[in-house]
């Protein structure tokens, strides 16, 4: 097997943990209307983790710009509402660090409208607020965005349904099957316990890991509170499978 | 120490200006070699309606089977402007299209080289966590060894393979079917 390494025939590749039980929400959850049409019916098939999925898209410094982490320096003018900075960490599941991750980040403005077509929510637009971030981590796998603090909004799921205020995260880490798409709440929100989307994680312990923190730490004096968020990607397995080099 | 994956929530009804500003629909500049295609197809829901608010991202190995990627150790180079990656917001009909290159083989567990393949993940409203699946090429006698399309019961591994435009040869038709008759193969991963 060595000789084999050694003359580059082998080459093992070490795939990723799957979810723990019940942290991830199913396809299918009917209190949210527009899974029924959505979630596939057929079953899943298992997916070993090849080197197609170990691999994944590598991001450097030339694709984020500095402005693009500072939501309210975007525009001439300054947003309305309350000035925040959200930082955290991006770690595995192993608490490695995940450096050099491309986050991204968008949200509604302070009204809770979102500058999108389909939002016809009756509250205004902010012409100095677009509500789109971006960021690469740094060797530590920190981030950093200064933003606006984001309105709860109405949606049609149900007779008076309201998303609570949130953030749309994007992650992606090292491996493709690392990739995360969540959302960032914010601490004592009452609309948490009426939203189908916050509750489609089973788990009691996970659904608070969405909720973001107040951090005193990472204020900036007369100019912004700040909210702390850790996001934790799936983590190596153990074991490595081998795989030959073709 | 261990800590526990952060859960997944979907992407929402206003993704679109979350991604349009980093979208990729052209793979591979001219310097780039391979056989160039166009991959292109439509999302469609439960009913059969277009999902005009989707978001495909795509992801394969250079013409030579090498992904631009530390951990790809194979002794193949990796080539200049090839990230590997794309990224497509469905149109109002529910279409994307990227123009690309043919990836080449990459290897598979247990010794086997996997039959060319593109990974494809897909995000929209309705999906809590994103889908997963793969497309392979037609007329491609390795997809009949392919390690993964193996797994895949028979009577749906046509889900999976793209079709040739009648059209144009280097036009790959696929779509993504979330339920029904011709539900797409989805991969638990
Ligand atoms: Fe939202």
């Amino acid at each position: 097997m060595n000789k084999a390494r050694e003359e580059g025939i082998i080459t093992s590749i070490t795939g990723y943990r799957r979810p723990y039980f019940a942290t991830q929400p199913a396809y299918l959850y009917p209190g949210y209307r527009s899974t029924l049409k959505r979630a596939p019916t057929q079953p899943l098939v298992f997916l070993p983790h090849t080197l197609s999925e170990v691999t994944g898209p590598v991001f450097g410094y030339d694709d984020v710009k500095p402005t693009d982490s500072d939501l309210t320096r975007q525009h001439d003018g300054e947003p309305l509402g309350e000035r925040i900075v959200v930082s955290g960490r991006i770690l595995d599941e192993n608490a490695r660090p995940v450096a050099h991750a491309l986050v991204e980040l968008w949200q509604a403005n302070a009204a809770g409208r979102y500058r999108h077509a389909v939002d016809d929510h009756d509250a205004p637009l902010d012409p100095n607020f677009t509500g789109v971030g971006r960021v690469l981590t740094d060797g530590e796998g920190r981030y950093r965005f200064v933003t606006i603090k984001p309105g709860a909004y109405p949606w049609r799921n149900h007779y008076n349904a309201w998303r609570p205020a949130h953030l749309h995260f994007s992650l992606f880490g090292l491996g493709l099957v690392q990739r995360l798409v969540t959302q960032m709440y914010f601490p004592g929100d009452p609309l948490l316990e009426y939203d189908p989307m916050y509750n489609s994680v089973p788990d009691d312990k996970a659904r608070p890991r969405m909720i973001s923190s107040f951090d005193w730490e990472t204020t900036i004096p007369d100019i912004a509170l700040a909210y702390r968020y850790d996001i934790v990607l799936r983590g190596r397995d153990a074991t490595p499978m081998e795989t030959s080099r073709s | 120490m261990s800590l526990l994956t952060t859960s997944s929530q979907t992407v929402g009804p206003y993704v679109k200006i979350g991604f349009e500003s980093f979208t990729v629909v052209e793979l591979a500049p001219p310097s780039v070699s391979g056989e160039r295609i166009t991959l292109s197809g439509r999302v469609a829901d439960g009913d059969g309606k277009p999902v005009n608010d989707a978001v495909i991202e795509i992801w394969q190995a250079n013409a030579l089977g090498k992904y631009a990627h530390p951990e790809d150790a194979q002794d193949k180079p990796v080539e200049a402007g090839f990230r590997g990656f794309g990224r497509c917001l469905t149109d109002a009909k529910g279409g994307y299209r990227f123009t690309t290159i043919k990836p080449g083989r990459v290897p598979g567990p247990a010794g086997a080289p996997q039959a060319p393949h593109i990974v494809v993940t897909v995000f929209m409203r309705g999906l809590l966590k994103h889908l997963i699946t793969r497309v392979y090429f037609p007329d491609e006698a390795a997809n009949a060894e392919d390690p993964v399309l193996k797994l895949v019961p028979a009577d749906r591994r046509a889900t999976l393979i793209a079709r040739r435009s009648p059209r144009d040869k280097a036009a790959l038709e696929w779509n993504v079917i979330l339920q029904g008759q011709d539900e797409t193969v989805f991969f638990d991963y």
